[in-house]
């Protein structure tokens, strides 16, 4: 039997931002009895010597004392670096493009938070994700978060059943506008916040240095796939498929563009033209594949997916293979798929779990510029 | 469940008798003591009742008194004000590495100042060796800092032997009592010490107020510039009925102590022996021989401290430790590290129950008791 509101206890990871604020609100005025943690996961002094973290814990006290709820703080700084920072510059060591987001969830805050949480005698956890979950005959479903534009389904592709039995995400019915509105209404501290961008533990800072003080760059060539050298590049780590600026080639014609690495030569492949026609790949190879309903075989099947975050869904055929390995291939032939990022798939509004993307085919060949 | 306070050492419910001598001098007495007229002499007979019985309750003269916010300033004042008013004298400074942050702090402060200071280790009990202050004592040492009753195990310093060890020598000897005032019987002279802190909010007296007794003869350089209250030793108003609060807190603890101790010891001991009974698994870190009545710093092998604070609250049991963990930060309590180097897991597992006022047997037993429920689910 389920039981009462107030008698469930949720733990809502706070961060100090006005989603987690307002998702902390909601279920508190829905009766639960709600348990504040900020979670710690990254050791981060500014140049006044104020940990930006110490900050963000001033702001969910903040909120916490607003809305009467206990709040707590917990560390896993360790964990983090072991699991996700870790993997983000592994990644970055193997001329891919990780996504520490989609890891973050995975290993930290619906595994190791959640654990924690669980230990507290919480019965869910709650986070302020735009993303919804449906149970449907005892087996749960993860439903992108009604504001499209804020849908954060790409970086949940990981989650399982286990795990979505035991969470709430009270914003995804809800949209962004509204949550603003809802945090102003209650007056709540972190009403008129600036959202947080980019990578967590990066912050505002410059992504080339940030990234320099961990790996040794290495800079070389820039060359054309033909092998005419278009100039120096600082670095492969500081590079990402598809781009554009920061090449700094000049000259007349169509603007420049990242195609590919050779990590071997330490050389970045560049090319002429947006829709270059070596940025575009007709299949992919996954691994590390999830499925938040686990499938039954690996017949094929159709579906739509995302190659990154904030990307219209494209039509797709999945071949599951072995070992959690998946092959998609794609309707339309797909520009700048980057191993490394994630492909997530969808049946409408269900989001069916995602992969590593790991090598890109174009006419049942590798494409070795992107591998 | 009706939360449970064992964090006596983190501050004291206002006893109510304290509570009944301060409304009055709120409501009547707003007089300024310095002011020369009527309303200035009934807050003045206030500040001068207090600062006997403080002084009587620790064997100096009211002149030796200076009331301070609390410890933390007490601290301070001895530390800064011994140090600028010697440094001519000498710039060498002992004191220990399981200080109050209000001590080390200021230490660290001083050493930046062009200080130099020796930071004495404990042994795995937290006691700090008499032999090791005179091996440090050098020509140029002006003072020397030491607890007398350490806040997170409890450990009871021998203060009066370093007294004595002192005695031959100019430097000053600092204790900082704050959590020593109210369960030892405290007389300076028998100490030996030159300088010592209290504050009122350990002994169920108000916060913000504390005193820092000076003896006759020792000159400081005062902190804070204004008015000539307290001997032109602190400038500012006075606030009057905190002042009178310390005074009956001080009076209670003069009454009371002994029975309060043996109540402490005996909340300690069901306590004890509940999380025995109950099959806990844990040790104790501190002295056993030498520990005040109301601390028990205990050890829970294979948990962390994170998690039990918030199992302990969510349970409605208010503890403590002396890992900070603000803002999700860990850091391994400075005492433990000292005691059992930083790595020892002890450091990271060890709760802070302080016995007090707050407490009946009933809840002792009733917070032993889900304390035991707590650890057996977590291990």
């Amino acid at each position: 039997m389920k039981k009462e509101p107030k008698d469930t206890r949720v733990v809502v990871g706070m961060s100090g931002g006005v989603d987690s604020s307002v998702a902390a609100l909601l279920l508190k005025e829905q009766g639960y009895d709600v348990v504040g943690i900020f979670m710690k996961n990254w050791d981060d002094t500014d140049e006044f010597g104020v940990c930006t973290a110490t900050e963000d814990f001033e702001d969910v006290v903040r909120v916490c004392n607003q809305l009467d709820i206990p709040y707590y703080s917990v560390n896993f700084e360790k964990q983090y670096w072991d699991k996700v920072f870790t993997y983000f510059l592994d990644e970055y060591k193997a001329g891919r493009t990780p996504n520490p987001d989609v890891m973050c969830n995975k290993e930290i805050k619906f595994k190791a938070f959640l654990d924690h949480a669980l230990s507290l005698g919480a019965d869910y956890l709650a986070t302020g994700h735009y993303a919804r979950v449906r149970e449907r005959n005892g087996r749960y479903e993860m439903l992108r978060g009604v504001d499209e534009n804020k849908d954060q389904t790409y970086f949940l592709n990981q989650l399982s059943q286990d795990v979505l039995s035991k969470v709430m995400f009270p914003l995804g019915e809800i949209d962004k506008k509204e949550v603003r509105e809802i945090a102003k209404k209650h007056n709540l501290a972190t009403a008129t916040k600036k959202d947080s961008t980019g990578i967590c533990f990066i912050g505002e800072r410059n992504f080339k240095e940030f990234l320099s003080e961990y790996l040794p760059a290495q800079p070389g060539k820039m060359k054309t796939l033909a092998g005419e050298v278009k100039g120096d590049h600082d670095g492969l780590m500081y590079y990402t498929i598809g781009q554009r600026h920061g090449l700094g080639i000049g000259g007349s014609g169509d603007p420049w563009f990242v195609i590919g690495k050779n990590l071997e030569e330490n050389v970045l492949y560049v090319g002429q033209g947006f829709h270059n026609d070596h940025l575009y790949s007709d299949a992919l190879e996954a691994t590390d594949s999830n499925w938040i309903i686990p499938i039954e075989s690996n017949e094929p099947f159709t579906c739509t997916a995302k190659f990154r975050y904030r990307q219209q869904d494209s039509k797709v055929t999945v071949y599951p293979r072995e070992n959690g390995e998946v092959r998609v291939e794609f309707a339309e032939p797909e520009r700048a798929i980057t191993p490394g990022q994630a492909v997530v798939f969808y049946d409408g509004e269900v989001c069916l779990g995602g992969a590593t993307i790991d090598r890109v085919i174009k006419n049942e060949k590798y494409i070795q510029h992107l591998a | 469940m009706e939360p449970i306070y064992l964090d006596h050492a983190a501050t004291t419910p206002v006893h109510p008798k304290v509570v009944k001598e301060m409304v009055p001098v709120l409501e009547n007495t707003y007089g300024n003591p310095s002011s020369v007229h009527h309303y200035g002499r009934q807050a003045r007979k206030i500040m001068d009742q207090s600062r006997y019985t403080v002084a009587r309750s620790i064997g100096a003269t009211e002149k030796e008194i200076v009331f301070t916010s609390g410890g933390t300033e007490a601290d301070n004042m001895a530390l800064i004000g011994v140090a600028r008013k010697r440094e001519n004298e000498g710039k060498h400074i002992i004191t220990t590495s399981i200080e109050h942050h209000a001590t080390l702090r200021t230490a660290e402060y001083l050493e930046n100042e062009g200080f130099e200071v020796t930071y004495l280790p404990v042994d795995e009990t937290g006691m700090v060796a008499v032999s090791d202050v005179q091996k440090h004592l050098r020509e140029d040492t002006i003072l020397v800092s030491m607890m007398y009753v350490n806040n997170e195990v409890g450990t009871v310093q021998p203060i009066k032997e370093i007294g004595e060890l002192l005695q031959e020598h100019p430097a000053y000897f600092h204790t900082d009592a704050v959590q020593a005032f109210g369960t030892l019987p405290i007389d300076v002279k028998e100490l030996g010490v030159d300088l010592l802190s209290a504050s009122a909010h350990k002994i169920y007296g108000p916060k913000g107020i504390g005193f820092l007794y000076i003896r006759e003869g020792v000159k400081l350089q005062s902190l804070q510039h204004g008015g000539e209250q307290e001997r032109k030793r602190r400038a500012g108003t006075e606030n009057t009925a905190a002042v009178k609060g310390l005074q009956k807190a001080v009076e209670l603890v003069e009454q009371e102590r002994t029975d309060r101790n043996q109540r402490y010891l005996a909340f300690k001991k069901r306590f004890l022996q509940i999380l025995e009974e109950e099959q806990v698994e844990f040790s104790i870190n501190g002295n056993k021989d030498h520990c005040v009545s109301s601390i028990v710093n205990i050890s829970f092998p294979g948990t962390n401290v994170e998690i039990l604070l918030t199992n302990f609250d969510l349970s409605g049991i208010a503890a403590s430790s002396g890992s900070a963990c603000t803002a999700g930060s860990v850091e391994p309590s400075h005492v433990l590290s000292e005691m059992f180097g930083s790595e020892d897991e002890r450091t990271t597992n060890s709760i802070r129950f302080s016995f007090g006022n707050a407490n009946d047997e009933q809840q002792i037993e009733t917070s032993a008791k889900k304390v035991s429920e707590i650890i057996h689910r977590l291990t």
